[in-house]
């Protein structure tokens, strides 16, 4: 699939974002005034400009208030009113800790739940395409879960839950890729059950419908930089996950390690996304001379 | 709405047989000319008279070498369009409403007005049969000529989608795939008509029919090695090559 950079950083901000805002309804930390002011700002930044983000990526913006209507199917549009409900529950419980000093903990629980489950929306548009077997597993939801989850305990000042969660995350990433290179190998779908050739022998493509590019092959049939997959699997893992949770686990907790910590998250996590798209190949590149693994 | 219906009056679909396309490409040409003036926004290109022209189609057409231990290679044409399936996933994933599957004739559309471009529904379709406008920046599809099979001000021979009738070959028919008496429904029972990608659990109306079996050559028996000439010839041979 095409690795479109707005949507690696829309999701790599949105689930920072999230995870942070979860951990500040949760009352893990418990800030007043100019100091929840920050902490609350960052996490709406980091949500909600993902989210605006995401908007004017789209075609027709100006027609975005219909993605709310088909929550019954759709995860994107759950997604949507997960978010818009996570960041309004949110609202009077971050005013009650920032001019008030009165934070509202029933608004706090249940915005928590629902940034969680924003996030698990988000991987879920994902992993229910089936089409695109290697995300179609449940580590898919596992990585964006485990990735929030980390971030944010990480950016709300949790060092050592963090250290805890950045492994769990190192395991789900693991997890992730071994499970997708078995799916894509052990696919049923093939260049024979694609176009029904398969009980005649042995089917190779031809000559393709047409010789430029078109929306398919560009959005679709992404080839380009799998062959470094190997090395950015590597920094995705160690800086993504493995440093930040040694370093959070030997050093003395300080604004030092959090910061080179969320550094390399960064770094880790933007690779890990990239992978998460360029790697996946979607059924239909069987049609474009893609052979079944 | 994006749920999808739990049955439909009829299974309209097409039935394409990849015995007999010759890959022309007519049904190509002919639905991109239909669906330029007709139903939604006109079927865009890019950079059509540049260096890297492309544009939107709505079917499209490969060809496959199949080969085999026992028979001989063929080259198959393979016309790909949407399948109007039946659990299309394509029309689950639409946040918007826009795509939707008509109960009345089970035809999958997209209603442009409400699409707003995310191209959700183009992953989600194992086909590749969903391409975005290049200029409308909405979601194009197949819509079996909606605004042909219905319309009376078309005379009754036209009233079929655009590639059907202008397949040279008669590769093309269209129909209702869910009445088991109609003229497609025995076709595919008579020629074995298959789904493609059956375990994506899509469940395609459209159907393919296979090539049929093609003659092999018969095992003749091998020529007699021809051997030193004797006699007159042979002495003539001889006599030559020493020369």
């Amino acid at each position: 699939m095409h690795p479109a950079g707005s949507l690696i950083i829309f999701t790599v901000l949105s689930g920072l974002g999230f995870g942070l805002l979860a951990f500040l309804g949760a009352g893990v930390v418990l800030p007043l005034g100019w100091e929840a002011f920050v902490w609350f700002a960052a996490g709406y930044a980091l949500a909600g400009g993902g989210l605006l983000a995401s908007v004017f990526h789209l075609g027709h913006p100006e027609r975005a208030l219909l993605a709310f209507t088909q929550w019954r199917t759709s995860w994107l549009s759950r997604e949507a009113v997960l978010a818009v409900a996570a960041l309004g529950m949110m609202a009077p419980y971050a005013a009650g800790s920032v001019f008030f000093a009165q934070p509202l903990p029933v608004f706090g629980a249940i915005a928590a739940v629902l940034c969680l489950a924003t996030v698990i929306a988000t991987s879920m548009i994902y992993a229910t395409i089936r089409a695109v077997p290697r995300w179609h597993h449940w580590t898919t939801p596992a990585v964006f879960l485990a990735a929030a989850l980390a971030g944010g305990a990480l950016l709300a000042g949790q060092l050592r839950l963090a250290g805890g969660l950045f492994a769990v995350l190192a395991v789900a990433l693991a997890l992730h890729w071994q499970a997708g290179d078995r799916r894509w190998r052990d696919a049923e779908s093939t260049p024979g059950s694609a176009t029904g050739l398969g009980r005649i022998g042995r089917v190779r493509l031809f000559e393709r419908p047409h010789t430029g590019a078109n929306y398919i092959t560009r959005e679709m049939v992404h080839v380009v930089g799998r062959r470094h997959s190997a090395k950015l699997r590597l920094i995705a893992l160690v800086g993504g996950a493995v440093l930040p949770a040694m370093l959070l686990a030997l050093m003395p907790a300080s604004l030092l390690a959090a910061g080179a910590a969320l550094g390399l998250h960064l770094v880790g996590i933007l690779a890990a996304r990239w992978l998460f798209f360029a790697e996946a190949e979607h059924v239909v590149g069987l049609y474009y001379g893609r052979a079944a693994a | 709405m994006t749920d999808l219906p739990e049955t439909t009056d009829k299974k309209l679909g097409l039935v394409i047989d990849l015995d007999i396309c010759v890959g022309c490409h007519a049904c190509v040409t002919s639905c991109k000319e239909w669906n330029s003036q007709g139903y939604g926004a006109p079927l865009a290109d890019a950079d059509a008279y540049g260096p890297a022209p492309e544009g939107a189609f709505l079917n499209r057409v490969h060809s496959f070498e199949v080969t085999s231990e026992d028979g001989p290679p063929q080259l198959v044409h393979f016309p790909r369009s949407c399948l109007h399936c039946e659990d299309a996933p394509c029309v689950t994933v639409c946040p918007t409403g826009a795509s939707h599957k008509r109960a009345e004739d089970g035809i999958v559309l997209v209603e442009e007005s409400m699409c707003i471009g995310c191209g959700l529904c183009a992953w989600a379709c194992p086909y590749g049969a969903r391409e975005m406008d290049p200029a409308e920046q909405v979601m194009k599809k197949c819509t079996l000529c909606v605004d042909r099979i219905y319309n009376e001000n078309l005379p009754p021979e036209d009233r079929e989608p655009s590639c059907v009738r202008a397949c040279p070959t008669g590769a093309r028919h269209f129909g209702d795939l869910g009445d088991a008496s109609s003229a497609v429904s025995q076709l595919v029972a008579a020629r074995d008509g298959f789904d493609l990608m059956p375990e994506q659990g899509t469940k395609p109306v459209n159907k393919y029919l296979p090539p049929r079996e093609r003659d092999r050559a018969t095992a003749a028996p091998a020529l007699e090695p021809v051997g030193e000439a004797g006699g007159f010839l042979g002495w003539l041979d001889r006599a030559l090559s020493r020369l």
